[in-house]
């Protein structure tokens, strides 16, 4: 499984990576394999705003609804509309295809999530 | 209460299968390496092998057997011959469904019933309830573990191990003694998916060398194919799955299958109510939808028309075959002809969708 290195993770398999005061959001290569084929991915608003772990989209495989959580919480500032037309990118590069870039709130919410040491170690518990 | 598992296990894990509890039984969603979608153009390209021994097998036998499956389900039995399949219906008094099925007739005195494997026990029972006198309804689900070879290669894979020329069974039709890879087997040209194919009963000790017999002779055309794909083929095809297009509340006249309700035949348990139903006029029924907003329409989603609640999708998928979501819905029959636009509630909100008529996976099975 692919766990890049300077990514933090949720036990609920989301990343995001930290770009000064914005976080780019997505799902894990866990997350990916586990949904099987994405078919549709339902993106939050620019605008909106999020708190750490509510929902901020929503991804459907062929037989699976799953609800994507917020790592941090902030305002959302871009969203990933390539996603709208072409949901298997998530399938075929779960990292490059981000989700969601949100300007965080409070910097304080990423103390609560793993490192990539730490995410493998969370994944081998669940196999 | 454990997981049961089917005799083909050791196969799912083989050929790296994701298992799930599918009603109590341990059974690959999918393969590693292919996935649903795969695995679902797989079967409609070439050929695909799904292990289907959860299912149900009863054989009736006694002199009125005949008599005794016909009080049994909604469909006419009476016209057919030796060695023919049928789909079937077992309503209960008031015009729900028990189950549906597939008939297969040795003859006058003896049938075997093939069930749903959520239903096993309570079809079984059913059916005991209902036994008449000098009849034996003998529940061999265990006796028996059932592979389908489906999609447009399955002919050709399958002749290359069996003794007997395959086009001599015709679509719902079965042979009782055809010898696969020389092991005799009860092989149907009958499935689930849309495409021609078979359905193949074996022993279970048996059935782990057929599986691999079979994937050896179909080598690059056929792979193993799990329970997501089983349902996405199916539902592509307007096939109906018991506790979604049918179950106790609804009757086969609402969900779409007035086809295999014959109610001039003799009485049948459900008979009446069906008639009533018939003649009152639906008040529900069964249609087909596209999605005109974002979305994917899903089982048990309510479906309304200017704020009211109409009714409630069966089954909803993103169809691979079309690369889009589409539906079946049960919703009051004043909204229902095709071009009526209406909304599915997803996560609270409504989306619009449009009923439609044709809009399915037109059958490629072989004329009967």
């Amino acid at each position: 499984m692919n766990i890049p290195e300077k990514l933090l993770y949720t036990s609920e398999h989301e990343w995001i990576s930290i770009e000064g005061e914005k976080g780019r959001v997505g799902i894990s290569d866990y997350a990916q394999h586990h949904l099987g084929d994405i078919v549709y991915v339902e993106l939050p608003e620019t605008g909106d705003s999020v708190a750490q772990a509510e929902a901020l989209a929503v991804i459907e495989s062929v037989k699976a609804v799953a609800t994507l959580f917020s790592p941090a919480g902030g305002t959302v500032l871009e969203v990933n509309e390539e996603l709208e037309e072409a949901p298997e990118l998530l399938n075929e590069d779960c990292y490059a295809n981000w989700i969601a870039v949100i300007e965080l709130a409070d910097r304080s919410d990423l103390e609560k999530l793993m490192d990539a040491k730490a995410y493998t170690a969370f994944c081998a518990t669940l196999e | 209460m454990s997981l049961k598992q089917t005799p083909l296990y050791q196969m799912h894990l083989k050929y790296n299968g994701k298992i799930i509890d599918f009603g109590g039984w341990e059974l690959p969603v999918q393969y590693e390496g292919m996935g649903v979608i795969k695995e679902h153009n797989m079967v409609r390209e070439q050929a695909g092998l799904f292990d289907v021994s959860h299912m149900g097998e009863v054989f009736i036998s006694g002199e009125k057997a005949e008599e005794y499956v016909q009080n049994l389900v909604c469909n006419n039995i009476k016209t057919m011959q030796d060695l023919q399949v049928l789909y079937a219906l077992m309503c209960y008094p008031g015009g729900g469904v028990v189950d549906d099925l597939l008939v297969y007739r040795y003859h006058r005195q003896k049938y075997l019933l093939v069930i749903n494997a959520a239903n096993v026990e309570k079809d079984f029972a059913w059916m005991q309830e209902n036994l008449m006198d000098g009849m034996t309804a003998e529940n061999v689900s265990a006796e028996y573990a059932q592979l389908a070879l489906q999609g447009p290669k399955a002919q050709e894979i399958l002749q290359k191990i069996s003794d007997t020329d395959l086009n001599s069974i015709k679509f719902f039709w079965f042979n009782p003694a055809v010898k696969i890879a020389g092991v005799e087997c009860i092989v149907s040209r009958t499935g689930y998916t849309g495409e021609d194919g078979f359905e193949i009963y074996v022993k279970p000790a048996d059935a782990a060398y057929i599986w691999e017999e079979i994937l050896s002779a179909g080598g690059d055309l056929v792979s193993p194919v799990g329970l997501g794909a089983r349902d996405s083929l199916r539902f592509e095809s307007k096939l109906p799955l018991y506790g979604q297009e049918i179950d106790q509340d609804i009757t086969p006249l609402e969900g779409g299958l007035g086809f295999f309700v014959k109610l001039d035949n003799d009485d049948f348990i459900g008979r009446d109510a069906l008639l009533k139903q018939k003649e009152a006029g639906l008040k529900r029924k069964q249609v087909e939808f596209s999605m005109l907003g974002k979305g994917i329409a899903r089982s048990h989603y309510d479906v309304c028309k200017d704020g009211v609640c109409i009714g409630h999708v069966t089954t909803g998928l993103h169809a691979p075959t079309f690369k889009k979501p589409i539906g079946l819905a049960l919703i009051d029959i004043e909204h229902s002809a095709p071009g009526t636009e209406i909304d599915i509630m997803i996560r609270d909100k409504a989306v619009k969708a449009v009923v439609g008529q044709g809009i399915f996976y037109k059958k490629k099975t072989k004329a009967k």
